[in-house]
């Protein structure tokens, strides 16, 4: 998967999401018009418009390039919801406690662990694929829902923090990564995630252990007999991935909440699934796809404010970006209106 | 009396014509012989025929009407029938099940099994063929697969039979009996259309042959006033030698060793298997495929652990060593399907080229960080070393022909000297001059004193390329002979019989 | 607090009904999967046709009407399915992906606009349960499947249905190869591209059961994301059940013993409830590893071009 010239493909693919969204709210009595004005306002129209999308696209960011690492291996991590949760939960903890440390180290510690949160669990499910084959779509998801349950017991039990809210005692102010576009919740996490976007094309890119995953995902038996082992390096795809998951979580959760919050995510990892896709498996195209996304979700909040559209509609535009970017024959076929010989090939 | 005929049928696939406006006659009652070389445009031919391809310009004729067949329902419908070179029976259905699939006999809403079996078992009377019906077609040998794919054939009516190089997978002796078999079925009025690019094949079987050229028809000829000289060079376009020099270049040292080597299943498992191949000889094995030799090739490179027994390379046991370490010992690897195994498609000329060298020096520099430059270079010194077509050496390898996708495969191997060379049906798919310069690079390595192990399918080449040669049969080393040994004997040792029987 | 308390005949039936979704979507993958298609959007079918069937009942006051718009819905994302995967050669998984997400929109969506609320819709009325006096006196067994909405007994004879289906019927013979050798199919002049549009849609269309089961038959309205994982759970139900229909019943009644066990619990206040609520999803983890990598699947899973 490569980043060819036609891109196209994904904006015209986008750019169908939003007109089929738009009828959508044609058929079920809300103004069209209206909504999406909101929407780009909401997303663009203000400095602290644009700060709400950068802070939005910037979990998603994350979980997109979580993704893609374990794509390229040929691994489906369906679960980075559940490792970005994790991480986000061990970030929190670990800033909480330890708190002798000083201004950087703390954060930087709690944000580690966090990626390391995220990446243990997501060894558990690396081996039970490599070793007992068992289906990585399905456990991931399995362990989804386990992490969603487990720290919501978590943080609504033993964690609790007095008061009505399922929360955790705030993290002390020398883990925070600081804001960097007050008023918004705009933080630190954002450039991070932007540069972790090109350490990751370096990695893939440059370096050896990124070339033998692409290799074992390109070609896992070709692989095996140039003595690339598939086993190691989809584990380390794997755990990488669940790490960058988890790092992304504690970055939510030290940059924007300061706290872990029963269901603070509304389903970055999800995002994250479409952002990739979108961004056909790049981490320059998740970058420009993450921005979508969370223009998506900032816009969204504004939107359902001013013209009382649900949130989800946001969710059904996702769900139509990537059933378009699903199938890129259709698109072609539509954009060229191929509908000729091409039927000794169907 | 013309039963088929094609004028001007011509197939493109994007830039390339395979079939480059065809002009085809084949008699009722005959076997029609379709020659040419690999990626000459029979198969495809034969397709458009069948109905998995539609042409793009061209009419057929059967019996004189005009037909237009979309698909291989309307060829079945027609009367025509196909054997595929890549057996197309679905393994885990029975024997009977592949057989009527499609055309079920029905009783209800059921499948009338009962009268399946009895139409299937009068086919079998008609063909003298015998088979188990109850069993899974994915366990039978492929020889009698193949008869199973005939019998499918048959059931549904079939008058004209295309077969595509249906003896590639056979004995000898199997093709003999095959020979046997199409007479039979010509004697019954059945008309055969024979593909191969065996030309011994041809002259025992064919009364007319065409011969394809590069996507176009060169000429129609009856096979008794043909000569094989005429007809190759016809294949080819140029003189064409069929002999190479036999140079006798071995020496005493081993250089690799396989000793009292068992291995267990998934796979055909291996029996007792020892070989040796010395210093500047080439040991091939020969055999039908599926009787252990990719399990074989897997224990040499490292990818199976043999149950008992050992690996040993210049001296020393390898079998712990994991093919990584093979690799950097000096031991290199031609695999056979190199679409799987061999290469990675997506990736480029440069990158298949640096498959499985990227953790070593100059290629690593630093800890874990690619020498692009050197990289570069290497893949550009390679792609003009070796002649290999390509507009670049970023270039996808899947834009590459097969011939010069393998020299890719060959470049990286040679690349950095190895002392022995495993090569497995290195000349598959390819053309007459891509076969050829394989041939040539396996016998330079050869003559500068290394050793070749090469195991191939197709016995002529083995032949033609070993110094020794073993025959496998079921796992175990069924004999060695010389290659100048009847192919007769070949055939015996092929077949699971051992020399003394007749 | 006693065994008994927990381990009772209402148990058994409650496995029963909890088994049934998991059945429903372990045969609906099964058909898909028997084609050569990974339907991992069997999870967004069933969030569809379970909110369909609500929303149908709501305005029309029948039941019937809900059960056949929830089959409707089932229907026409096998429609684009098939279409998506088998016409235009798109991932399977990415496909999935997209109907699984698109289900938590749209019914989240259209409730908050009909109902005013994402989280819940209003009660509608569900299916009546159905008696057998001659069950009612088989001793055991009698008690456990009595009392059932049809949907329960619909499942268990599909199950047979199927099992007839596939291994009886000249179709399913077909269906069978287009999955394991599209080429072979091919060459024998079976259409590959209707019968795996076919197998898709059958097998969307019997998971949509599974949802109108969840809405109509086990409750009585729709809650967001009342699937929770239903759907993924029977992939593992038809993985563990060797991909075939007898299979599939085995081993969602085990699914189902997890998920019955998980509520019973609950309700006897055990534990905290995010605790109990893990016991499924454990259990399947369970169930996929400890089957140890021989599950070898019926079909190839790759789109069929002619090439």
């Amino acid at each position: 998967m490569r980043l060819r010239l036609t891109v196209p493909v994904e904006l015209f693919a986008i750019g169908l999401a939003f007109l089929l969204g738009m009828l959508v709210l044609f058929l079920t009595g809300y103004p069209p018009f209206s909504a999406l004005w909101a929407l780009f306002r909401g997303a663009f129209g203000t400095r602290n418009a644009i700060g709400q999308t950068l802070t939005q696209a910037t979990p998603i960011l994350f979980t997109s390039l979580a993704f893609l690492l374990a794509f390229r291996s040929g691994i489906f991590n369906i679960g980075i919801e559940g490792q970005f949760l994790i991480g986000a939960f061990t970030a929190a903890l670990f800033g909480i406690s330890f708190r002798g440390l000083p201004f950087p180290l703390h954060a930087i510690l709690a944000l580690f662990s966090g990626g390391f949160g995220g990446a243990v669990y997501a060894l558990f499910p690396a081996l039970l694929k490599v070793y007992l084959g068992a289906h990585e779509v399905i456990t991931t998801m399995m362990l989804s829902y386990v992490a969603l349950y487990l720290t919501s017991y978590f943080v609504n039990y033993p964690l609790k923090a007095p008061g009505w809210v399922a929360q955790t005692e705030p993290v002390a102010p020398s883990a925070r990564l600081p804001r960097i576009l007050p008023p918004t919740q705009l933080s630190l996490a954002f450039p991070i995630a932007l540069g972790l976007a090109f350490l990751v094309l370096w990695f893939l890119e440059r370096t050896v252990p990124g070339f033998s995953i692409r290799a074992v995902g390109a070609n896992p038996e070709a692989s095996e007999n140039r003595g690339i082992s598939v086993r190691k390096y989809q584990i380390l795809a794997f755990v990488l991935s669940g790490f960058i998951a988890g790092v992304g979580g504690g970055g939510e959760i030290l940059g924007v909440h300061g706290r872990f919050v029963d269901g603070f995510s509304p389903g970055y990892g999800w995002d994250g699934i479409a952002v990739s896709l979108v961004g056909r498996l790049h981490p320059l195209g998740c970058i420009f796809a993450s921005l979508l996304f969370g223009m998506l979700r900032a816009g969204g909040m504004t939107m359902t404010r001013v013209t009382k559209v649900p949130l989800d509609l946001s969710l059904i535009i996702q769900a139509l970006v990537i059933l378009l970017v699903a199938a890129p024959v259709l698109i072609e076929q539509l954009l060229t209106r191929r509908r000729k010989p091409r039927r000794s090939e169907v | 009396m013309v039963v088929l005929s094609v004028r001007g049928l011509t197939k493109r696939f994007g830039e390339v014509v395979a079939n480059d406006h065809i002009d085809l006659d084949v008699e009722e009652g005959e076997i029609h012989g379709l020659l040419g070389e690999n990626g000459a445009g029979k198969s495809v031919l034969s397709s458009c025929i069948y109905g998995l391809y539609r042409p793009d310009e061209g009419r057929i004729f059967l019996r004189g009407h005009e037909v237009h067949i979309a698909s291989p329902f309307d060829a079945i419908r027609l009367g025509i029938g196909m054997v595929h070179q890549h057996l197309t029976l679905v393994p885990h259905l029975r024997v009977w099940e592949n057989i009527v699939l499609g055309r079920e006999p029905r009783r209800g809403l059921r499948v009338d099994r009962v009268r399946a079996f009895a139409e299937v078992e009068r086919l079998l009377e008609e063909t003298g063929f015998r088979l188990d019906l109850a069993k899974n077609a994915g366990e039978l040998p492929i020889g009698v697969q193949q008869r199973v794919e005939i019998l499918k054939v048959l059931f549904r009516g079939a008058e004209i039979l295309i077969l595509d190089e249906p003896t590639a997978v056979l004995t000898p002796q199997e093709v003999d009996q095959l020979i046997e078999t199409l007479h039979r079925l010509k004697a019954q009025g059945k008309t055969i259309i024979f593909i191969s690019h065996k030309l011994r094949e041809i002259f025992a079987l064919c009364d007319r042959v065409t011969v394809l050229r590069r996507g176009k028809k060169v000429g129609t000829l009856p096979v008794s006033s043909a000569t094989p000289q005429m007809l190759a060079e016809m294949m080819v376009g140029r003189k064409v030698f069929f002999e190479f020099p036999r140079e006798r270049l071995a020496k005493e040292e081993v250089l690799f060793e396989l000793s009292h080597v068992f291995t267990d299943p998934p796979g055909v498992p291996l029996q007792d298997v020892s070989l040796k191949v010395h210093a500047g000889e080439i040991l091939g094995i020969a055999g039908v495929e599926g009787n252990g030799q990719s399990e074989l090739a897997e224990v040499v490179v490292g990818l199976r652990k043999p149950k008992k027994g050992k690996v040993i390379f210049r001296g020393r046991d390898v079998t712990a060593i994991p093919p990584k370490g093979r690799i950097l010992q000096g031991m290199a690897h031609i695999p056979e399907d190199r679409h799987r195994r061999g290469v990675i498609l997506d990736f480029s000329v440069k990158e298949n080229l640096l498959l499985g060298f990227e953790t070593e020096p100059p290629f690593r520099k630093g800890r874990m960080t690619l020498d692009f430059a050197r990289i570069r270079d290497f893949a550009r010194q390679k792609i003009q070393e070796f002649s290999i077509v390509t507009p670049s050496e970023d270039t996808p390898l899947r834009f590459l022909s097969g011939g010069n996708q393998q020299k890719v495969v060959v470049a990286r191997e040679l690349a950095f000297h190895p002392l022995f060379v495993l090569a497995c049906q290195p000349t598959r798919g390819l053309d007459v001059a891509a076969t050829e310069y394989l041939r040539h690079i396996l016998l330079g390595v050869k003559r500068e004193g290394k050793g070749v192990l090469l195991i191939s399918a197709d016995l002529d080449e083995v032949r033609a390329l070993s110094d020794r040669v073993l025959v496998m049969y079921e796992g175990r080393i069924a004999g060695e002979l010389s290659p100048e040994s009847d192919e007769y004997q070949f055939g015996l040792l092929m077949g699971g019989k051992a020399l003394h029987e007749a | 607090m006693s065994l008994s308390q927990i381990i009772n005949l209402s148990l058994f039936q409650a496995q029963l009904r909890m088994a049934t979704p998991i059945l429903f979507a372990a045969l609906g993958g099964l058909l898909c999967e028997r084609v050569g298609v990974v339907n991992i959007g069997l999870e967004g079918i069933m969030l569809t046709s379970a909110f369909f069937g609500v929303l149908v009942t709501y305005f029309t006051s029948s039941p019937l009407l809900g059960f056949l718009g929830g089959l409707a819905s089932g229907f026409l994302w096998g429609l684009v399915i098939a279409v998506l995967t088998v016409r235009f050669f798109g991932n399977q998984i990415v496909v999935g992906t997209g109907v699984n997400v698109f289900g938590l929109g749209l019914s989240a969506f259209l409730s908050q606009k009909i109902w005013g609320s994402r989280g819940a819709s209003e009660a509608v009325s569900g299916f009546a349960p159905l008696r057998s006096d001659l069950l009612a006196r088989l001793p055991y067994l009698g008690p456990v499947l009595n009392e059932h909405t049809f949907l329960v007994y619909l499942a268990i004879a599909l199950v047979f249905v199927l099992h007839f289906f596939l291994f009886a019927t000249p179709w399913g013979l077909r269906l069978r190869a287009v999955g394991e050798n599209p080429q072979a199919a091919d060459t024998a002049g079976i259409n590959v591209f209707r019968y795996k549009t076919l197998g898709v849609v059958a097998g969307s269309l019997v998971a949509s059961l599974g949802g109108v089961f969840l809405s109509l038959g086990h409750l009585n309205f729709f809650a967001w994301g009342m699937t929770s994982g239903r759907g993924f759970i029977g992939l593992a139900a038809m993985i563990f059940g060797k991909w075939t229909p007898l299979g599939c019943l085995l081993s969602s009644l085990l699914f189902g013993f997890a998920d019955a066990l998980q509520m019973r619990l609950q309700a006897l206040g055990v534990l905290p409830s995010q605790i109990i609520l893990l016991i499924p999803y454990l259990v399947t983890i369970l169930v996929l590893s400890g089957f140890v990598g021989r599950a070898v699947p019926p079909a190839r899973y790759e789109p069929y071009r002619k090439e």
